[in-house]
């Protein structure tokens, strides 16, 4: 399965990616529409110190945590998919904020859990932080 | 203390299209931007702009705009705003003005009052999607006359050679001027296209020994970096007698840019200013050009070409004539628009001649003197597309350097502030967060395009006029014609206006 | 009537199980035996129902499909009376019994209820564990109704918000002097006690009820509570009869081993009704948290399968929020403490023998699974930045080749 990474050698810690990431799940068309005088909530955060900058988001684990954890069952995995979170169901509880070792949950404005869904569930069709990157230090490929 | 300097540029921002993401405030080394909390708005010092074009290039939205300064003296067709605002910078400072990148003045431009010849009707055009067309050139001294031994069988007499996919090189750039990332970006793609690049006079990076087979090193008055394994990695040497940005001076980098890598690329200390002398000092007539030709062909086994850089001025063509007497095997010739990673502006602005016509006079000069073969041509100096270089073979290069060129393709926006070491798209810069804005991986594969698109074009041309080699179009003045160009110009060029 | 795997308990540990089972052997039958007549919902979202924040059909665990797509037969309201460990039988209480291959006990808890004076004059008393408890108190309660909760703990807690504004007055009692005295210290709790009195709940603490006369609670202190509707939530106990009738080794749950086998062959417990070794305390416990409950089963299941597993980290932890105010505890809260303050958040840090091994968070808990990993893989503070990572939780403390093996592959 594909899945994005990021390479701190080439991340200039400038946030588009997180920009475009809100804008993408936000259902607009027009990125100043989506954005403009509103707090954003991207799935992908970027992290800087002392002239380091990478960005990190969802690993979508071969056995995850935070399905396992979650006291409601919206986290679910099918096969070597991505980990899918199920919005209707979440409580807000944040176990999986609690659990996730790579601190790649974050909350979205009613205060429930939010993470990167590879942009396979939204209108861009392909990760939008990759895209927009203007470095290619995030990119969308297969590993093992 | 008054303040007399303008901004140069106003930053205007349309404020119903930004988000506030502040992309251009992180990404702008000069600090232009900021983010005023209290109020939630942008703000831009617009003094601090240099025109890079950084936060316009990222900016998510577009919402940004960066437009000349409209503020404006009392209109004067002699003492133009950046002359009254040159002396209040002078009357400040007391230093000599420092400009990067070619000379930006009004003079006129040779390549843009030459016409390219097509052919119609008589002497088909040939198709390029559908015959092969040899873009492919060799630059090397080319023998005298042919050998052979007592069978008959033939003697090869030939020099070594550069053979060139297409007869484009990358420019000498020192290391130290410009990136490690850009360095490595022009590495990858001379290997790829299949030509060279040049080292400039900041050394050889370790890193980059790799590429050696496509590197021509130089050897300029500095001697920065010279070392037999310098030597012995390279395709070519390039000897530097002068560069056309500033023919006549040596060159300066301060000590700030000169950090471990450049250091140890350079073979001086860390810190230390990199002062390039303005002759070399041990080359003070033409037999001792000639002696460390021969010096640096003993060392290489006699196995590369020796190339000889010279600035076009006023005598290039006696110049050029000496150089080739001397045994070098390719004479580079600098136009006065060439580009520089700093020079002083009178120098920049008013010294050294066009390219179109040192070219030209070199190549009449020498085949006059029946020695041609000596040595090809390369030229550089502002060949800012491919019509620029089907022009200049055409006129009697046999390859063009691109510099200015190959930076723009790297993201370069010409905002000519490479001295002040800050660019923002990680070229002319030393700064490690700067750098990495450079990828490789992204810049390599833009020149790569670059150059392609430049191949494609020339196979148009040249199949348009019906020709299907760099070989049968080099030198082929007749191909030309001037517009707008007077009868000592049409001389000095060779060719003939538009209409004869 | 023989099934190869039998489960005793609707809980997510039964899920977890039969997953786990599922992960070997694709089609080995599975029977599931639960007491209640639901199939397996979260029990912890039964406070966000009263609020209106889930719904009975979001709340299953696993979509009603997932039963038959893994072969499962689920006997729904279905009590098992006992385990014959020699015959390999469960006798259920219409008399009929199930032989098994392979059998887990995944009882759960039961709620304790201490026996109060006058209890039983009571009429209108309430547990709040299962589904079933919040929709009887759900039918019981009014805009006017008085509520007395007994117990200030995660249950008692949860409750409370859960029908917040739905009801006339709440009030919660416990003996400790502060509320969640299993997962919290005092300074945390106070945070907490303030957010709940800001929003109308009445807190007794440090007192409980000596007896009950009707609907008056007499406090030890002397004080009275009048109520309409009683609500005790006093504790849990793990479910352990079968087990121990059966003849299997209790300590205070169903002891097993690494892959959750008891003491009687064959047999697997999984759960709220275990005790497991927890790594920071160094010592067996009962986690009777969701995510333990889940890890549990599912390691059952693969041994149960004859595949290996075995679950040897457990930690426990909580994340739990009352009225938008955030908290996350993990761990243990032995050690050199750590404390970090900044408005909106208070932070907790214990440190052991040079590793993490609890902590307490009250507000922003952005991240906070950095913390716990620190304290599941005992990952020595001295290999990374822990000046860094105790103000920001954040992979930055990690070295660069650390963060390249983490976030540079498939993990």
């Amino acid at each position: 399965m594909k899945r994005v990474y990021v390479n701190e050698k080439w991340c200039l810690g400038c946030r588009l990616c997180e920009y475009n990431c809100a804008f993408a799940n936000s259902g607009e068309k027009d990125m100043v529409k989506a954005l403009k005088g509103k707090k954003i909530y991207p799935r992908i955060r970027v992290d800087e110190h002392d002239g380091i900058t990478f960005a990190v988001s969802c690993r979508h684990c071969e056995d995850p945590i935070c399905v396992k954890s979650c006291i409601a069952g919206a986290l679910s995995k099918e096969g070597d998919g991505m980990v899918k979170l199920d919005r209707t169901k979440c409580v807000g509880c944040l176990t999986c904020v609690l659990v996730c070792p790579y601190g790649a949950v974050v909350q979205d404005e009613r205060g429930a859990a939010l993470k990167c869904e590879l942009c396979l569930t939204n209108t861009a069709g392909y990760p939008a932080c990759v895209k927009g990157c203007p470095n290619a230090a995030i990119v969308y490929e297969e590993r093992d | 203390m008054p303040n007399y300097i303008l901004p140069d540029f106003e930053v205007e921002r349309r404020d119903d299209r930004c988000i506030r993401c502040r992309v251009c405030e992180r990404q702008c080394a000069n600090e232009v931007h900021s983010y005023d909390e209290e109020n939630d708005v942008m703000l831009a010092d617009e003094l601090k702009c240099v025109g890079c074009h950084r936060c316009v290039a990222l900016c998510p939205t577009r919402a940004l705009k960066i437009v000349k300064y409209s503020g404006t003296f009392r209109e004067n067709a002699n003492w133009s705003n950046q002359s009254i605002l040159e002396i209040y910078k002078q009357a400040e400072s007391g230093g000599v003005l420092l400009s990067s990148m070619g000379t930006p003045n009004p003079y006129p431009v040779y390549f843009d009052k030459i016409l390219i010849n097509a052919s119609q009707v008589t002497n088909p055009s040939i198709d390029p999607l559908r015959e092969p067309m040899e873009t492919r050139v060799f630059l090397g001294k080319r023998p005298q006359n042919i050998e052979r031994d007592e069978t008959g069988k033939l003697n090869n007499n030939l020099p070594p050679q550069l053979e060139l996919s297409v007869p484009i090189m990358f420019s000498a750039m020192s290391y130290g001027s410009i990136s490690y990332n850009a360095h490595e970006s022009l590495a990858r793609a001379a290997t790829e296209l299949g030509i060279y690049y040049n080292t400039g006079e900041g050394g050889l990076h370790e890193d980059f020994y790799k590429y050696g087979p496509n590197t021509i090193v130089q050897v300029a008055s500095g001697r920065f970096g010279v070392h037999k394994g310098y030597l012995d990695v390279a395709a070519a040497i390039e000897i530097k007698m002068g560069q056309g940005a500033k023919p006549g001076i040596g060159g300066h980098l301060p000590g700030e840019k000169i950090t471990e890598d450049v250091s140890r690329a350079r073979m001086i200390p860390v810190g230390t200013d990199a002062i390039s002398p303005a002759p070399h000092h041990d080359i003070y007539s033409i037999e001792d050009l000639r002696q460390l030709v021969y010096s640096l062909k003993e060392a290489t086994e006699y196995k590369k070409p020796v190339i000889v850089k010279v600035a076009a001025v006023h005598n290039i063509a006696a110049i050029a004539s000496g150089i080739a007497r001397s045994g070098a095997d390719i004479i580079a010739i600098d136009g006065f628009r060439g580009g520089t990673g700093a020079a002083p502006t009178r120098i920049r602005d008013n010294v050294g001649i066009p390219i179109e016509l040192a070219l030209a006079s070199v190549d009449k000069r020498l085949r006059d003197e029946g020695i041609r073969g000596n040595v090809s041509l390369v030229v550089a100096g502002s060949i800012r597309n491919s019509a620029d270089v089907v022009k200049a073979i055409a006129l009697g290069a046999d390859a063009c350097y691109i510099g200015t060129a190959a930076l723009i393709a790297l993201g370069c926006h010409l905002c000519r502030t490479c001295h002040l070491g800050k660019c923002n798209w990680g070229i002319a810069t030393q700064r490690p967060d700067l750098v990495k804005r450079l990828n490789p991986e992204i810049g390599y594969k833009r020149l790569v395009n670059l150059v392609t698109a430049w191949q494609h074009e020339i196979k148009e041309l040249l199949g348009g006029m019906g020709i299907n080699s760099i070989e049968a179009l080099r030198g082929n003045r007749l191909m030309l014609r001037g517009v707008g160009l007077n009868e000592k110009e049409l001389e000095i060029l060779g060719i003939k206006h538009a209409g004869e | 009537m023989i099934s190869k795997y039998v489960i005793i308990g609707g809980g997510v540990a039964s899920t977890g199980c039969i997953e786990g089972i599922r992960k070997v052997d694709p089609s080995g039958g599975i029977t599931l035996i639960t007491a209640e007549p639901y199939l397996t919902y979260c029990r912890p979202l039964i406070s966000y129902l009263l609020e209106g924040k889930t719904t009975l059909e979001k709340m299953l665990y696993r979509p009603e499909s997932f039963y038959e797509k893994n072969g499962v037969r689920v006997m729904l309201a279905t009590k098992s009376e006992r385990i014959d460990p020699e015959r390999k039988t469960v006798m259920l209480s219409d008399g009929t019994s199930i032989g098994y291959e392979k059998l887990l006990c995944a009882t759960g808890s039961v709620p304790f209820v201490p026996p109060f004076e006058g209890l039983d004059t009571v009429k209108s008393k309430f547990s709040f564990l299962t589904l079933d408890d919040a929709l009887e108190l759900e039918r019981a309660i009014t805009p006017e109704s008085r509520v007395f909760i007994v117990g200030a703990g995660l249950i008692g807690l949860k409750c409370a918000e859960g029908i917040h504004g739905r009801v006339g007055s709440i009030t919660v009692c416990d003996l400790a002097p502060q509320v969640l005295a299993s997962i919290l210290d005092s300074d945390s709790a106070n945070i907490v006690e303030e957010t709940l009195q800001s929003h109308g709940i009445n807190l007794i603490l440090g007192d409980t009820v000596a007896k009950f006369e009707e609907n008056v609670a007499i406090l030890q202190s002397g004080a009275s509570v009048e109520f309409d509707v009683l609500v005790l939530a006093v504790g849990v106990r793990p479910n352990v009869a079968l087990v121990r009738d059966a003849g299997g080794k209790i300590g205070r749950g169903i002891i097993v081993d690494d892959t959750m086998l008891t003491s009687l062959p064959d047999v697997y417990a999984a759960g709220d009704c275990t005790e497991s070794f927890d790594i920071t305390s160094s010592s067996s416990r009962v986690l009777a948290i969701l995510p333990n409950a889940y890890m549990q089963g599912e390691c059952a299941g693969i041994n149960m399968a004859e595949g290996y597993s075995s679950y040897a980290n457990a930690v426990p932890m909580n994340s739990v929020g009352f009225f938008g105010l955030h908290i996350a505890t993990a761990g243990t809260y032995t050690g050199e403490l750590h404390e970090i303050r900044t408005p909106g958040c208070l932070k907790k840090l214990y440190v052991n023998e040079g590793r993490l091994v609890g902590f307490i968070i009250i507000g922003d808990t952005t991240r906070a699974g950095i913390y716990t990993s620190l304290i599941r893989n005992k990952t020595p503070l001295d290999e990374i930045d822990f000046e860094l990572i105790k103000n920001y939780p954040s992979l930055m403390a990690f070295s660069g080749n650390s963060r390249l093996k983490m976030l540079g592959g498939v993990v």
